[in-house]
Order: structure tokens, then sequence, then C-alpha cells
């Protein structure tokens, strides 16, 4: 009977334990100065889209976004404005919807669809369908930018983290990030601020 | 004259923390030793003090023996809004000496009166609940815990000098485990 008692609460202990989580986990992903991969994800147009097609890029401008979350929302036309501002200086904007439409129905690849034609992206809009790109590159929220490079190398990521400095005013900004880190990439100087944090949505899983 | 304020007013919050002392049980609204926010929203009898960070971050370095849990969240939020009831319930089992729940919304302002007051009040949120409204973001994330992306869910818990930071969402198991523990 003691034994029994024993051994429930042993279990008990072990089912307990199993619960904990660890902090300071090291988060696997890209750091500025690292070789990025390559994809082949579907874009809202139906063709599949890798940075490999873009024979002229000097660059990318890799944004994790999403249809559904209140900042990829605010930050929404800053996209499509960096795109516009940049692809004619051969770094494009390459957006990738990392969310499982299971966890968030708002991030299907139908509306994903429709919020590219409504708001008329200029860019690729990709789906992480299977969820295996953002983890290697380290995405944790949505809006997640990387900036890329084309090298002899590789892709080298330049700049980790959020568009600008105010979510709330594009009018407002003190700190482009993102625009200061493509114009001195651009110009062969050194970026400033290579990363960025910002409050942003998790990404769905 | 701003200084004289905010002197003033760190009196007050003094006199209410020895006035109310150990053993209030009242966990709404105003937290009994908050620093002054920077604004309240009020919304009838609901009182949510909204702070920057330079008048939060008190909030994360209190030297008293009581077990802090501060969980970063939004309305927008869903899988903030699904362990809500986790929080609130932790708080309900723990004495708010031992352990103090304190819900920091990162809604934005044009939020507060359409989906934060209306969550706060339907819910009857019985944990403390402030908003932070800063914009500075780069600069106060890495405050709050160095390894924070800043995607929430997030969630700090310490003790005086034992810090632990959480990125991830909660179980009720796994959070009782972790205060069992702490």
């Amino acid at each position: 009977m003691k034994t029994f008692r024993m051994l429930g609460s042993s279990i008990a202990f072990l089912l307990l334990t199993s619960f904990m989580i660890y902090p300071g986990q090291i988060r696997n992903g890209y750091k500025p100065g690292d070789i990025a991969t390559d994809f082949k994800l579907m874009n809202v147009d139906g063709n599949m889209v890798s940075l490999s097609d873009y024979k002229d890029a000097k660059g990318f401008l890799l944004i994790f976004t999403c249809n559904t979350c209140p900042y990829a929302r605010a930050y929404e036309d800053r996209i499509i404005a960096l795109d516009r501002k940049y692809k004619v200086k051969g770094v494009p904007v390459i957006a990738i919807n990392p969310n499982n439409p299971s966890a968030q129905p708002g991030d299907s690849f139908d509306q994903m669809k429709k919020r590219a034609r409504d708001k008329g992206y200029t860019f690729p809009y990709l789906q992480d369908k299977e969820q295996k790109i953002y983890p290697q590159y380290g995405a944790t929220r949505t809006p997640h930018v990387f900036l890329l490079e084309r090298t002899a190398k590789g892709l080298v990521v330049r700049y980790i983290g959020t568009i600008d400095d105010n979510y709330q005013d594009a009018g407002s900004v003190e700190t482009a990030y993102v625009e200061d880190a493509v114009d001195a990439m651009l110009d062969g100087t050194a970026i400033a601020v290579t990363t960025t944090r910002a409050i942003g949505c998790s990404i769905k899983t | 004259m701003r200084v004289q304020l905010t002197s003033y007013l760190t009196f007050i919050s003094l006199l209410v923390l020895i006035g109310c002392g150990p053993g209030t049980k009242d966990k709404n609204a105003l937290i009994w030793h908050a620093p002054a926010p920077r604004e309240t929203i009020m919304a009838d009898t609901l009182r949510i003090p909204v702070y920057d960070f330079d008048r939060l971050e008190p909030l994360l370095h209190q030297k008293d023996s009581t077990t802090y849990v501060i969980n970063f969240w939004a309305t927008w939020c869903a899988p903030c809004v699904r362990e809500i009831p986790i929080f609130e319930r932790i708080a309900s089992e723990y004495d708010s000496e031992k352990v103090r729940v304190i819900l920091v919304n990162l809604d934005m302002p044009s939020m507060w009166k359409t989906q934060l007051v209306p969550f706060v009040r339907d819910r009857r949120l019985s944990s403390s609940v402030v908003v932070l409204d800063d914009l500075k973001q780069n600069s106060w994330i890495p405050k709050v815990d160095e390894s924070w992306s800043g995607a929430i869910p997030a969630t700090l818990i310490y003790r005086q000098g034992k810090r632990r930071f959480y990125e991830a969402s909660f179980t009720y198991e796994k959070l009782q485990n972790i205060l069992y523990n702490f």
C-alpha cells in the first residue's frame, strides 16, 4: 500500500516536472552577418517564388507579416512604400506570412489573396505553408524584417528588426531603421543599427 | 513645479502604502504601491492607469518578498486572451502578499475605450490591469528582459534578485509549477 502511494507521488512529481519550461532557451535563428537560406514558397498569384528568381536584385527586404496582426496592419502602407522606394534600387520587398491558418483563420491563403488584392500589394506575398522557413530565420513575430544582401558568399543578413520607431504615426518617425539600413548597405557603408526590437504578434503555430 | 508634483505623488503613494499596508485584499484598478500613472483611463467606476516605461519600471523591481508575475498582453492577441483566466486563477489562489499578478496591457490608444475597457469590465478581471503606452519599444523591451524579441504573450516572474522571463504561452500547470518551485 505504502509502495503504491510512493509510486503515486513519484508519478505525480514526474508529471509536474515534465511541464516545466526553462527560461533562457537558446533561440535558433540568424544574427547579422549570417548567411540566409533561400526558399521556394507559393505566392498569392499561384506561382512559386524563390530569391534566386531575382537575378538582378542586390538584396531583399524579407518581411514576415500577416493579415491579422494590428502591428502588421499599422505597417502595411509603409511596407508598400518600402517596396516602391527600394525595388527600383535593386532591393525588393518579399513578404512571407508565417502563421498557421488553422490557428489563425484570417491568415488563410484565400484571405492572403484578398488582402494582397484589396491593398494592391506591389510585392510577392508568400505563405510559409509548412512553417519551416520562419524558424530558420528566427522570426518570432509579425511584422519582423530581415534585410539580406546578395554577395559572392550568399545572402548575408544585414539587419533584423522593426521598420521604424513609431508604429502609430508614420509622420512622426524619428529613426527609420530599415531605410537607414538599406541606404547604408547600398552605399557600402556600415549600418549603424543592425538589430532592433518591437512589440508584435507571436507567430501562430 | 513638475518635480514638486512628482514628489507629492510619491509621498501620497507612500501614504497609501502605509495606510493600506499588508493584508489588503483589494486587487482592483490601482495597485497599492503603484507608481503614479501618466494618465488614467476612466469608464464608470473602472480606473486603468497608463504608464510610459520610465513610470512603469519600478513595478519590475520591487524589493519586497512578494513574487511578481508580470504578464504583457493585448486584447488583440488571441493567445494572450486565452491565458488571462490562468493568471486570474493563480491570482485568486495565492495571497497577494505571496504572489501578485499584474497584467500589463499593450493595446493601442485607439483601442482603450473600445476594446480594453469592455474586456476588463465584462470579464470582471480581479488582477491589476495597467496600460503600458510607450513608442520607444526598442529601448524599453530589453530593459524588461534582454532575451525578449517583442512577441507577446510574454511574462516576467521575479522575486527580489531572482528573475525569469518567458516569451511563451502558459498552461495552468506550467505556471503553477514554476511558482511552486520559485
